[in-house]
C-alpha cells in the first residue's frame, strides 16, 4: 500500500455543509482533520437548496438541534470571516382554505414548540392580511416565527470550508473516494487516483453518495437521489421580509419563496426532479417549473407580475422517513455518519457539524440522536 | 441507405418506429403510416429560412419558431410592417440578399407551421418548450435545427453602464427596425466588420459619426489578407465601406485602446477617452457610443439540448461541436448559421440548407452527393474568410487583464472587475460557474451572454491560467426571462 497522503485524527468524506462545519468545529476542539470532497465543496444539496433557515415545521424532537444551529447562524459571519447573507427576517408557514384542519395542527405544534424554545404566532383573517398583504385568497392562516430567516446556500458551505482550512484542516477537493475500510485501528480510504488517507475516526457526510460508503461497512440505507426545483426572479425593490412556505400534504402544493437583500425573489418547491449522482448531474424538468409557478401565483398572486430569469437544481439524498442518518455506525467503532438530510438539512447544518464534532471529541452529546440511528434501516439479512 | 430508428411526431408517449426507406422523390414518412417526421427549425434568419425552404422542397412541412414578429433574423431584420423604406436604404450592399431571404420566406410562410413572436425557452426529453403571448406550449420533434443567430461580443470598459452606451447590434437594430439613431453624435468603438458597417449606415442615415475607433492595429488586416481573399466580393465591400467613411470625413483610427466612456449616471454618455496607437490619449465628445468586438453565437439552446462544446482557440470561445453538415453531438439536433459558428449571413444560408439536408438524410432520405459537396465547399470558403476576420479584428482579450478594479464587468448584477478578482484571490474559485456562484458574475438576466467572455478573461488573467481552463458558464432555462404569470396556451 502506498503511503497515505494524510494521517489525521479525523477523516471526513463529503464537503457539504455537514462535513465542512464538522471540520471547523473539530479543529476548534483541537482535532486534526482531513476533509475529502469528490467535486468542489458545497456544490450539490448544500449549495443549491432554497436557503431556508427555518426551525418551524421540523419534527419537535429536532428542535433542540435546530436551536443549537440558530445560535451558530447568528454569529456565522463573525465565525467564518465571510458574509453568508443570513437574514433573521422571519418565516411564515401558511395553510390553504380547503384544508382548515391545518389550523388545529398549527396550534398544537405551536404549543409544543413553545416548550422547546420556538415561539410561533398564529395569524388569520385581517391580522394575517394586514401584516402580509401579498397572500392570495386561498391562504387561510399562517404560523409566524420571528426568529427564523434565510441565508445564501451558494456561499455557506464554501465559507465553512475556508474557515476550517484557516483553522488548520486539510481540504482535498476533486477527490473521489472509491473504497473505505477499517484496517486494524485505523480507517484507510482510497481515492479513484490511488491516493490513500488514514485516520482512526471516519465521518461520512457524503449526502446522496452516503449509501455508497455506508454499505462498505455493511450498513446500506434506502437512499433516493432527487433534485430541488428552484427558480429566481429579476431583482425588485426589497419588500418581503419573511421566508414563506406552504403547509400541505400535497407535494405539488409545497412551494416557498424568499426575497434576498439584493431584491431577487427565490422560488422553490412543488415537484422535485431527478438527479444522477454517478454523473454529477441533475436537471430541472420544465413541467415542474410550470407547476411551481402555478402554485406560486396561488400563494402570492402579485408575484405573477415578475419574470423568472434562471432555474437550477442539485443532488439531494432522500430517506423514506425524511430523517437523516446521523450518529455512530452500528457496525464499526470509530465510524460516524451525517447524511440523507432529505431536503431539510440547511438550517440544522451547522448544528449537525457542532454536534457530531462534540460526539467525536467527547464521546457524547446532549442532542438526542436516537431518531437518526442508521440501525433503523437494518434488514433481516444484514 | 439503411433504415434508421427515429421517433414519430405524435403527441403523448412516444414509441420508436422505423422510417421507411424513402424512394427518390417520395416524401419521408414513418413506415406503414403517412405520418411525416416533425422537424422544428428555431430561428427565421438566413439559416432558418433556407433550412425551412429545403425541408419544404423535400416534402416535409417544418415548424418554424421565431422570436421576432417578422422573418429575416438580425442582419436582415425587417422594419415594422407599416414602415416603407426600401431594401436599398435599409441594407445597402446586402439589399439583394436581404430581399432574397425575405421573399424566400414570404413564399413559404403559409406552407410551413410558422410561429412568430415565440420564444423557445427550454428543451427537454425531445420537446421544445415555447412561450408567447398565448402562453406556454410543448412541441415534440424528430429533428431540431437550431438557427439561433448571434449577439455582439462585448468587452467591458469604464463607464459602459451609462445611458447612451449601446452594442453595435442594438445601434443597428434601432436604425433598421425603428429608423432611430442612438444619438446625434456617435462614437463607434470596438473591432470587426460590423463596426465599419454600422458606422457607415449611420453616416448614410444622416447621423454624425464622431469617430470609428478600432482596437485592432491595421497590420492585422495585412496578416489576414491570405484568408480574406477567400471571399473577394465581401472583402471589396469592406474596403469600400472604410473608404466611404474616410470620404465622409469620419476619423477612423486603428490600434486604439479604450480607456473610458465618460459621462455620469444622470446625464449618460458625454464622450469616449482612448489611448491611440502612438501612445497619446484623446477624448472624443459624443452623446452615444456603439460597441462591439465582432459576434458571439447564441448557444444556450444547444446547451439545454445537452450538446457537447469545445474550446475554439482562434476566437477564444466555447462552441457546440458539430460535423461539417451541422450535426451536433446529440442525435437529432442540428446547428446552422451564426448560432453555431460566426461565419456570416451568406454562409448561414448555406449551412441552413446543409443542416436541413443532414436531418433529411438521417431520416432516411436520399440526397444528391454533388449538391452536398458543393454546399460544403462554400461553407469551407466562408470559414476561411471568417478565420481572416478573426486575424484582422481579434477579440482584445488582453484588455480584460488591465481593466481597473472599479469597472463593472457584469452589468445585470453590477459586479466589478475588483469584486471578481477578490473572489478569485480569496476563495480560489477559478472555474467560471464557481466564480459565478461566489461573485454573481453572469447570474443576472442575460445569464452571462454579455459578460461571460470578459468575466472568463478577468478570471484567467487574475489566476494566471489559460482561459480554456476557466471553462464556460452552463446555460440554464429560461433562455430569456419568463413571466411567472405564464399559463398553458388556451388556458385563461
Amino acid at each position: 500500500m502506498p503511503n497515505p497522503v494524510s494521517v489525521s485524527d479525523v477523516l471526513i468524506i463529503g464537503g457539504g455543509l455537514m462535513g465542512t462545519s464538522a471540520a471547523l468545529f473539530l479543529r476548534q476542539r483541537g482535532r486534526s482533520v482531513t476533509l475529502l470532497e469528490s467535486d468542489l465543496v458545497g456544490r450539490q444539496a448544500s449549495g443549491t437548496n432554497f436557503g431556508n433557515v427555518r426551525r418551524q415545521g421540523r419534527p419537535l424532537h429536532q428542535l433542540p438541534l435546530a436551536n443549537r444551529a440558530i445560535a451558530i447562524w447568528r454569529r456565522a459571519n463573525e465565525l467564518l470571516g465571510a458574509d453568508v447573507e443570513y437574514l433573521q427576517s422571519g418565516h411564515i408557514r401558511v395553510c390553504y382554505r380547503e384544508r382548515p384542519e391545518n389550523i388545529a395542527k398549527m396550534e398544537e405544534y405551536a404549543t409544543e414548540a413553545r416548550h422547546l424554545g420556538l415561539d410561533l404566532e398564529l395569524l388569520t383573517g385581517n391580522a394575517l392580511r394586514t401584516r402580509f398583504p401579498f397572500f392570495g385568497p386561498d391562504v387561510l392562516a399562517g404560523s409566524y416565527s420571528a426568529l427564523d430567516g434565510h441565508a445564501n446556500p451558494r456561499l455557506t458551505a464554501p465559507a465553512f470550508a475556508r474557515a476550517a482550512q484557516k483553522a488548520g484542516a486539510q481540504v482535498f477537493e476533486n477527490t473521489r473516494i472509491i473504497h473505505a475500510a477499517k484496517q486494524g485501528t485505523d480507517f484507510v480510504v482510497t481515492a479513484e487516483d490511488g491516493r490513500t488517507f488514514q485516520a482512526p475516526v471516519l465521518l461520512i457526510t457524503a449526502g446522496a453518495w452516503g449509501n455508497k460508503l455506508s454499505q462498505q461497512f455493511g450498513e446500506p440505507v434506502p437512499l433516493t437521489p432527487r433534485g430541488p426545483n428552484m427558480s429566481v426572479t429579476e431583482p425588485v425593490p426589497y419588500a418581503i421580509a419573511p421566508a414563506v412556505g406552504v403547509m400541505t400534504p400535497v407535494e405539488e402544493e409545497t412551494v416557498y419563496f424568499r426575497q434576498v437583500a439584493r431584491g431577487n425573489i427565490i422560488l422553490g418547491g412543488s415537484t422535485r426532479g431527478p438527479s444522477y449522482p454517478d454523473q454529477y448531474r441533475a436537471y430541472v424538468l420544465p413541467q415542474n417549473t410550470m407547476k411551481q409557478l402555478r402554485q406560486i401565483r396561488r400563494l402570492a398572486p402579485a408575484l405573477a407580475n415578475l419574470n423568472i430569469i434562471r432555474v437550477w437544481t442539485g443532488i439531494e439524498g432522500y430517506l423514506p422517513d425524511s430523517l437523516p442518518v446521523m450518529g455512530p455506525s452500528a457496525t464499526t467503532s470509530g465510524l460516524f455518519y451525517a447524511f440523507g438530510f432529505s431536503g431539510s438539512g440547511f438550517q440544522i447544518g451547522p448544528g449537525v457539524g457542532e454536534t457530531i464534532a462534540e460526539l467525536i471529541d467527547t464521546g457524547t452529546t446532549p442532542i438526542d440522536l436516537s431518531h437518526y440511528d442508521i440501525a433503523r434501516f437494518r434488514t433481516a439479512e444484514s | 441507405m439503411a433504415d434508421r430508428e427515429v421517433r414519430p411526431a405524435t403527441a403523448g408517449p412516444r414509441t420508436h418506429v422505423r422510417v421507411s426507406q424513402a424512394a427518390e422523390g417520395r416524401r419521408p414518412a414513418f413506415e406503414g403510416t403517412s405520418i411525416a417526421p416533425r422537424i422544428v427549425v428555431v430561428g427565421a434568419g438566413p439559416a432558418g429560412v433556407r433550412a425551412a425552404q429545403t425541408l419544404l422542397e423535400a416534402g416535409i412541412r417544418p415548424v418554424v419558431i421565431d422570436e421576432a414578429a417578422r422573418a429575416g433574423g438580425q442582419i436582415y431584420r425587417r422594419q415594422p410592417a407599416n414602415f416603407r423604406r426600401s431594401h436599398e436604404a435599409l441594407y445597402g450592399t446586402e439589399a439583394a440578399r436581404a430581399q432574397a431571404v425575405h421573399d424566400g420566406f414570404d413564399a413559404i410562410a403559409a406552407a410551413v407551421d410558422y410561429r412568430p413572436d415565440t420564444l423557445v425557452w427550454n428543451i427537454a426529453d425531445g420537446q421544445v418548450w415555447t412561450a408567447s403571448e398565448k402562453g406556454y406550449a410543448t412541441l415534440a420533434y424528430d429533428a431540431l435545427i437550431l438557427c439561433t443567430g448571434a449577439t455582439d461580443r462585448l468587452m467591458p470598459v469604464k463607464g459602459w453602464h451609462y445611458a447612451g452606451a449601446y452594442s453595435l447590434g442594438a445601434a443597428q437594430v434601432a436604425l433598421k427596425a425603428q429608423a432611430c439613431a442612438i444619438g446625434a453624435n456617435v462614437v463607434f468603438m470596438g473591432s470587426g466588420p460590423l463596426l465599419y458597417l454600422v458606422a457607415s449606415q449611420y453616416v448614410k442615415a444622416g447621423a454624425k459619426v464622431a469617430a470609428v475607433l478600432d482596437t485592432s492595429p491595421f497590420s492585422n488586416r495585412l496578416r489576414a489578407a491570405v484568408d480574406l481573399i477567400a471571399q473577394p466580393g465581401i472583402l471589396a465591400d469592406g474596403v469600400a465601406l472604410t473608404r466611404a467613411l474616410a470620404k465622409a470625413g469620419v476619423p477612423v483610427l486603428t490600434g486604439v485602446t479604450p480607456l473610458e466612456i465618460t459621462g455620469d449616471g444622470d446625464d449618460g454618455v458625454n464622450g469616449v477617452r482612448v489611448r491611440l496607437g502612438n501612445g497619446t490619449e484623446r477624448h472624443f465628445t459624443a452623446d452615444a457610443v456603439a460597441m462591439g468586438y465582432h459576434l458571439r453565437p447564441e448557444t444556450q439552446l444547444a446547451d439545454l439540448a445537452r450538446c457537447e462544446f469545445a474550446f475554439d482557440a482562434k476566437t477564444r470561445q466555447w462552441l457546440p461541436k458539430r460535423d461539417q453538415d451541422g450535426r451536433a453531438s446529440v442525435a437529432g439536433v442540428y446547428l446552422a448559421g451564426d448560432g453555431a459558428r460566426i461565419l456570416g449571413a451568406r454562409s448561414a444560408e448555406v449551412s441552413g440548407r446543409l443542416a436541413a439536408f443532414a436531418a433529411l438524410a438521417d431520416l432516411g432520405q436520399k440526397l444528391d452527393p454533388l449538391t452536398l459537396t458543393h454546399l460544403r465547399g462554400q461553407v469551407a470558403s466562408y470559414a476561411r474568410f471568417a478565420r481572416g476576420l478573426a486575424t484582422a479584428f481579434p477579440w482584445p482579450h488582453e484588455q480584460a487583464a488591465s481593466l481597473p478594479d472599479e469597472v463593472i464587468v457584469c452589468r445585470c448584477e453590477a459586479v466589478t472587475a475588483g469584486d471578481l478578482r477578490r473572489v478569485v484571490n480569496e476563495t480560489g474559485a477559478k472555474e467560471a460557474n464557481r466564480a459565478k456562484a461566489f461573485s454573481r458574475v453572469g447570474m443576472g438576466r442575460c445569464q452571462g451572454r454579455y459578460c461571460g467572455h470578459a468575466g472568463a478573461e478577468v478570471i484567467a488573467a487574475c489566476a494566471n491560467i489559460p482561459v480554456e481552463q476557466v471553462g464556460r458558464l452552463r446555460g440554464q432555462a429560461p433562455v430569456k426571462p419568463l413571466p411567472v404569470a405564464i399559463a398553458p396556451e388556451g388556458e385563461e
